[in-house]
């Protein structure tokens, strides 16, 4: 395992993990326009992080719960005539704060919170290695097995239904698979960049595919190009890991607007 | 008809927060019939559709289906995002693959064979209507359920797409069940009419409904016209004991 004693591996593996991942269920939050729910998922994880620290639990375990929980509660909420942009974003921004001012009070010694904000790939250890893959796996097992089911309850809720398919469930199966990744992509990205690992490499994949199951492929590929390169990018240069990945990711979504233009223009 | 209906339902109620939208409604569905449901806005002719299907909850009554009833489909909007990257011979292999074969066979039988490699949202409004109408034939249905499958075509469009619908009845033997506005159009191709507005005003078959007091209350007189020509016209006669 000395490849694993590599700090610089160690992040490698993290980041490609989490970038192969995010960019099918990314995909899914692009076709069901469900961005700020992704946004509100990922923000309560920090509060999350608080209760971690303040029980002295697992950050992983805790962003998890509350990542969650957070879900749950906007999905408990849907279709009660709430406009659905304002109560996520009212959720989205007020976890965050609360898990801010938390982790302020919980926290004796000073915490760095940026590390939970922005991410903190360089010190990803063996064990979140392995809680990274364990999640990766996991999504991955639950993509594959409802991919047919997830796909017809996003085309139409009711053409699911006469099928035999229940969309409440199939919702149910991304939130979960949600919720995961954003506990495990705290690590690598932070609460407030994992929103762009879902959304940058999905949106970069559209303009190429022409099947669900195509774009979800190029989108993993754009993520796991932004995490190789982000990474490399912050070793040369000395940025922070994280925002250096999601830029990497934004100048590929770019090159995929601007390429076919170049390419019909001459 | 020795055979038994393939959806029966029982004194059917939904009710939305306070308001009753369906309140005891009886019908059953036969095989092989064309069955229409008409009725003003409002009267709750999709959310029948919808708890047919299963995905309104019922607050009374009952819904027999036939064992193992096989049905098909077509709601009344699709608004697939354009983000989601969907040829229309993925759309058909959704949720259940289907073979090159049976894909063709359908897009044939609907009217739009040239689509398959076409992506559903760059396709007209009456591409798509075919197209989804072709999803909904796929794996012989006993039952085609249409929500509005007209809706946003223009007239000699949406008269193909219902002589399609016939044809493609008369070719396969299922039965269909369709929500429709064109009241010509259902008189003159419809087996059985019920005329709904939360309850079931009428029903039977169209030349009996049209001069039902019931729906005259609701439609008017206008269109007796229409039927008369219409009926005229329409020369073959389906057979059917009722």
């Amino acid at each position: 395992m000395t490849l694993l004693d590599d700090f610089l591996w160690r992040a490698a593996i993290a980041g490609v993990g989490v970038a192969v991942i995010a960019a099918p269920l990314g995909c899914f939050v692009v076709w069901r326009r469900m961005a700020y729910f992704g946004d509100a998922t990922a923000h309560a994880a920090i509060l999350g992080v608080a209760l971690a620290l303040a029980f002295e639990a697992s950050i992983f375990v805790g962003a998890l719960a509350l990542a969650l929980f957070m879900a749950i509660s906007v999905s408990g909420l849907r279709g009660r005539g709430y406009p659905m942009d304002t109560l996520l974003g009212v959720l989205a921004h007020s976890s965050l704060a609360l898990g801010l001012v938390a982790i302020s009070l919980v926290s004796t010694v000073r915490v760095d919170i940026t590390a939970y904000l922005f991410g903190d790939i360089l010190t990803v250890t063996k064990a979140d290695l392995l809680m990274i893959w364990l999640g990766v796996a996991l999504i991955a097992a639950l993509l594959i097995w409802r991919w047919q089911r997830l796909l017809i309850a996003t085309v139409n809720e009711e053409m699911a239904q006469a099928a035999g398919v229940n969309p409440k469930s199939e919702q149910w199966v991304l939130t979960i698979a949600l919720a995961i990744v954003v506990a495990v992509a705290i690590k690598v990205v932070g609460a407030l960049l994992i929103g762009a690992l879902l959304l940058i490499p999905a949106a970069a994949a559209r303009r190429f595919a022409s099947t669900p199951e195509i774009m979800a492929m190029i989108a993993a590929l754009v993520g796991v190009v932004s995490a190789l390169v982000g990474l490399a990018a912050s070793w040369f240069w000395d940025t922070p890991t994280g925002p250096s990945i999601v830029c990497v990711s934004a100048v590929l979504f770019l090159f995929s607007v601007v390429a076919p233009k170049l390419r019909g223009g001459t | 008809m020795s055979e038994l209906p393939l959806i029966r339902t029982q004194s059917l109620q939904v009710m939305r927060g306070s308001q009753r939208i369906l309140d005891n409604v009886t019908f059953n569905v036969n095989a092989c019939e064309i069955t229409t449901i008409v009725g003003p806005n409002g009267s709750g002719k999709s959310t029948l559709l919808k708890a047919i299907i299963g995905s309104v909850p019922l607050n009374q009554g009952s819904i027999e289906r036939l064992p193992n009833l096989r049905i098909g489909y077509l709601p009344q909007t699709v608004n697939i995002d354009p983000t989601m990257p969907l040829s229309v011979r993925r759309l058909l292999s959704l949720p259940v693959k289907v073979s090159v074969q049976e894909a063709e066979e359908a897009l044939t039988a609907a009217g739009v064979a040239d689509c398959a490699d076409a992506q559903f949202t760059e396709l007209s409004g009456g591409q798509r209507q075919r197209v989804l109408l072709a999803r909904s034939l796929l794996r012989s249905p006993q039952l085609v359920i249409l929500d509005e499958p007209t809706q946003g075509l223009d007239q000699p469009g949406s008269a193909a797409f219902y002589r399609q619908i016939d044809d493609i009845r008369s070719k396969s033997g299922c039965a269909v069940l369709m929500v429709s506005h064109e009241l010509h159009v259902v008189m003159a191709s419809s087996d059985h009419v019920i005329c709904l507005n939360g309850h079931v005003c009428c029903a039977g078959r169209p030349e009996q409904v049209a001069t039902a007091p019931e729906y005259r209350a609701l439609f008017g007189s206008g269109t007796q016209g229409a039927l008369a020509l219409y009926r005229h016209e329409h020369s073959h006669h389906h057979h059917h004991d009722h």
